[in-house]
């Protein structure tokens, strides 16, 4: 049980470049549109959040387990299939019992199907390794993604509102910051986000 | 309001008001990854107005005259994103054939097409806003990839001034992009309320 041993220590490890050393939003710029499409307040960001966790986990288990099988040209296809089959399931699912909240969300959902994190996943990691490294890579990945995606939610959904998750925070007088609430509040606080990863990983 | 007039206010409005990446977020990964150099990003957009409108006429017909004659309406996101595979492999092989150099440059980017999500979201898209006629539904598609090749364009042009500016060191790359394009959506906003 060699193998053991050595996954072992690794499987920690796995998890928590995910986190933050190789979080896929700040460090590896993946799956950039639902992070500025969902975050304009804080629950559709959640509900986003974990409908990826359940796809790349989904997704990773069966890349992982055919991985033996796949021919090289036909790899990427047969990963975007197994995508699509889990995002389906995923929307239906939202549909069923979080109408108000899939209504919201509306395309974006589906968009899982196109977004680079889960591909990339299944190509770097899912397709080379075995079930259990694979399932804690994305439990990592999703993870570092969905806490992203709740931090840049709540400085939005706070500036724009004055709540976070639709409790009152600031004052009742509080004037709502129209623009973090558009598009033009999700480039720039996304931007700077980036800046201030870059500052603290080089002081690190 | 006659067909044609219809027909030309969606156009504009998918390409300026609707566009795509200003306020759907839709097609931010080439957006930022090509967008460094002006013939790149070009190229880029052209590829992507064909893939787009090919895949847009495409899934429409699939999705009204096979899927919803057959009630399966769930296999909707495997035929879509199947459809935009296919397309992506023609493009492909023609720009391998006939511009050898352009399909060097493009390198890696090129077949990510397939997972740029402006294409599979605007087939989504015009399946939300219930559009029911197929020409309206080309129009649309072409819209919209003209619409990405001039927000692509636009980019590429402010970066490569960009060099020549002294930005943060920690901003430099990925963050002073984002930042400038928020700028730039904030400049498109102005033409929001224009048409409907």
């Amino acid at each position: 049980m060699a193998t053991d041993e050595i996954a072992k220590p690794a499987l920690g490890e796995t998890f928590a470049a995910g986190l933050w050393k190789e979080n896929p939003v700040l460090r590896l710029l993946l799956g950039m549109c639902p992070t500025l499409a969902v975050t304009a307040a804080v629950k559709p960001a959640l509900t986003m959040g974990c409908s990826v966790i359940f796809v790349l986990i989904c997704s990773n288990i069966v890349v992982s387990l055919m991985r033996n099988l796949l021919k090289p040209h036909l790899r990427i296809l047969m990963f975007t299939l197994t995508i699509a089959t889990f995002v389906t399931i995923a929307d239906l699912f939202l549909k069923a019992y979080v109408p108000e909240m899939s209504a919201k969300l509306g395309p974006y959902i589906p968009l899982i199907i196109v977004n680079c994190i889960i591909i990339c996943r299944a190509e770097a990691c899912a397709s080379k390794n075995a079930l259990m490294v694979s399932i804690v890579d994305a439990l990592g990945m999703g993870i570092g993604f969905t806490l992203i995606l709740c931090v840049l939610a709540a400085i939005r959904e706070l500036l724009a509102t004055g709540m976070i998750f639709e409790a009152q925070v600031f004052p009742a007088g509080f004037v709502g910051w129209l623009a973090m609430g558009m598009p033009v509040g999700a480039f720039i606080t996304l931007g700077l986000l980036l800046g201030l990863a870059n500052v603290v990983s080089k002081k690190a | 309001m006659d067909t044609f007039q219809i027909l030309l206010m969606g156009f504009l409005s998918i390409v300026i008001i609707n566009n795509l990446v200003f306020t759907k977020f839709l097609g931010i990964c080439p957006y930022l990854g090509v967008s460094g150099r002006i013939d790149m990003a070009f190229g880029m957009g052209c590829a992507v107005t064909f893939v787009v409108t090919l895949s847009g006429m495409l899934t429409w017909m699939i999705d009204h005259w096979i899927l919803r004659t057959l009630g399966l309406e769930v296999m909707q996101y495997v035929c879509f994103i199947l459809v935009i595979a296919g397309a992506v492999q023609l493009v492909e092989m023609y720009l391998r054939k006939f511009f050898p150099s352009l399909y060097e440059s493009f390198g890696i980017f090129l077949p990510l097409i397939t997972t740029n999500c402006a294409i599979l979201g605007l087939c989504l898209f015009i399946n939300l806003w219930g559009i029911d006629n197929l020409l309206e539904a080309v129009v649309l598609s072409a819209g919209a990839g003209l619409g990405f090749t001039l927000a692509i364009c636009i980019m590429a042009g402010i970066r490569e001034n960009l060099k020549m500016a002294d930005v943060p060191e920690s901003l430099k790359g990925a963050p002073i992009t984002l930042i400038t394009a928020g700028l730039l959506t904030l400049a498109f906003m102005g033409f929001a309320g224009m048409i409907r």
